[in-house]
């Protein structure tokens, strides 16, 4: 590792500084990894460690404000989050690791950076690393890769988890900036990398997420994260899926659907979620849901098998809702 | 560009002993124990938080120490596979990895002993099927996961055996 200066702020007003080089620290998961691999760079780092927002806290309206330094690990046991949220617990229980996610935080898994083996290789051409230097993974090996959302400049896949649930919970997030504060839906957050790849997200220089909040979710137990990955535990997504479903006798009053591993941001379409308002579940519903879902998923090398899964497994993800028995995370059982 | 970094004070409570310095910043809390302290026991695996070789406690909880940085967990108590015998004796996760055979090189054995002692404090043990879920953080290249399996259940059971014996 590159060696750095340091300093850990008490208070927004010492860490919200607009200077260059600098990035925030806050579980370490991903930035301490990218800097010891040469891929981050940055010669002062602010922990934020200290700053206020370690809290899960009620809403006025009903729903949960989620503090940016809350680790995953808390968030998913939260008695609340359990009770209301369990689809973002199940997504947080099928990411990373124990140890990982004692460590990562809500706000630090909100800006983790792309998996992309070129990313992380400092002798290969990335955009999202070092702006106008082309794109190995075009062309490369890249069944991992995104098929939608992507760019001539890059086809990266966003990684997270949590973020897939927190996608279709229609979250927003508060951040808090040398400018004051402001608030943004969670499916506006990430960016398509469109020709400024380097750019993953709309945070502006100094500026620090500082919590979450969740609406209400009248999902009850219709409800899942499925993510279908190489090996059953600790592993990236290669598809998943996170559905919410609003039933009423046994209709689908309206629901939320969010998918994982193969956009370059957690993939959402307001258009194939209304498909279900009123509508009762039944394959041919689900598969117009799932075809509008893929509209326009462009593979590259080695990543067309994405397109083929990604309709099967958001298919069983809605029939796993609509059934109310969602995915385990503990064995994996699809029930 | 080579930059010096300012040193920064560290001040940690590792295994029962105050511990307090000035530290680069960039020194994470595994090299300072491997590398300053001499507490080897913490292994090295890969250095990217994927194979939990690295598995300590920090305040009681599972962590991977090679992505913390030792300056930014301040006046936190840090528990190594050094600090878990009592007066002589081995810890009962570290006996029962003998009594079961739960290693072959034991390169991760220190992190899969560290890590199951948080599993048993958190309460994943309802399964063989959870047990492995949650220890799928560390990873063994000598393939001896049934032991290790093994061995954290015979643990679970002498504890459940120790409380029925004490309900009764
Ligand atoms: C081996 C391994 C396996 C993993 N597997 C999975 C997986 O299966 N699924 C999954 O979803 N994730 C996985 N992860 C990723 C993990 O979830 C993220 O690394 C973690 O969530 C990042 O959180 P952190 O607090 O450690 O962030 P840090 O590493 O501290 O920060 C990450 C980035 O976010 C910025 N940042 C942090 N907090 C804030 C804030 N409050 N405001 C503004 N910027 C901020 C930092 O400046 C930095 O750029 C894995 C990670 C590892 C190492
Ligand atoms: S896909 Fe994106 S992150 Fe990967 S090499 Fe290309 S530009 Fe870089
Ligand atoms: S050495 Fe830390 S996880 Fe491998
Ligand atoms: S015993 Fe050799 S790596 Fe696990």
């Amino acid at each position: 590792m590159r060696s750095f200066s340091y300093s850990r702020p008490t208070t927004f007003d010492e860490a919200c500084r607009n200077a260059e080089h600098t990035r925030f620290l806050a579980g370490g998961t991903n930035l301490i990894d990218l800097m010891k691999s040469d891929v981050e760079r940055p010669t002062h780092v602010i922990d934020i460690g200290s700053l206020p927002m370690r809290d899960i806290a009620d809403r006025p309206d009903g729903g949960l404000r989620l503090g940016a330094l809350v680790t995953n690990a808390d968030t998913a046991a939260h008695p609340l989050v359990i009770d209301r949220y369990p689809l973002l617990a199940s997504a947080i229980l099928a990411g990373a690791s124990p140890q990982i996610r004692n460590m990562a935080t809500n706000g630090g898994n909100l800006n983790q950076r792309t998996r992309c083996h070129y990313f992380y290789d400092p002798a290969m051409a990335c955009n999202k690393r070092s702006p106008d230097t082309g794109c190995a993974a075009r062309g490369g090996r890249n069944r991992i890769m995104a098929v939608l959302g992507t760019s001539d400049a890059c086809i990266a896949t966003f990684p997270s988890d949590m973020c897939i649930a927190l996608a279709a919970l229609n979250a927003t997030v508060n951040l808090h900036g040398p400018d004051g504060g402001r608030t943004v839906g969670v499916r506006d957050y990430h960016r398509l990398p469109g020709d400024m790849p380097w750019r993953d997200n709309i945070l502006q220089p100094g500026e620090i997420v500082t919590s979450i909040d969740l609406p209400p979710a009248p999902f009850g137990p219709h409800h899942t994260y499925l993510k279908i990955r190489d090996r059953l535990s600790f592993a990236f997504a290669i598809v998943s899926v996170a559905v919410g479903l609003h039933m009423e006798d046994g209709r689908i009053a309206c629901g939320s659907i969010a998918l994982g591993g193969v956009g370059t941001k957690p993939w959402c379409v307001p258009e194939a979620e209304a498909l279900l308002d009123g509508r009762p579940p039944s394959h041919s519903l689900f598969r117009d849901v799932a075809e509008r879902l893929l509209h326009g998923a462009v593979a590259d090398r080695d990543n067309a098998a994405k397109i083929r899964l990604a309709p099967r497994v958001i298919e069983r993800a809605l029939w796993q809702a609509a059934a109310g028995t969602p995915q385990s995370q503990t064995d994996k059982t699809i029930r | 560009m080579t930059r010096e970094s300012v040193a920064v004070p560290c001040r940690l409570q590792i295994n029962g002993q105050d511990y307090s310095a000035d530290l680069p910043p960039s020194v994470t809390l595994l090299d300072l124990l491997r590398e300053r302290l001499d507490l080897t026991g913490t292994k090295k695996g890969c250095d990217h938080g994927q194979c939990g070789a690295c598995t300590v406690l920090v305040d009681g909880k599972r962590v991977k120490s090679c992505l913390i940085l030792a300056v930014s967990i301040p006046d936190s108590v840090v528990t190594t596979i050094e600090g878990i015998a009592q007066d002589g004796r081995l810890h009962p996760m570290q006996q029962a990895f003998i009594d079961a055979d739960a290693f072959q090189c034991g390169y991760c054995t220190p992190g899969q002993i560290m890590s199951a002692i948080a599993l048993l404090e958190e309460g994943h043990i309802h399964s063989r099927a959870e047990i492995r879920e949650f220890m799928s953080g560390n990873l063994c290249r000598c393939g001896a996961y049934n032991g290790i399996i093994n061995a954290i259940e015979q643990v679970v059971s002498r504890q459940h055996r120790n409380q029925a014996g004490e309900a009764a």
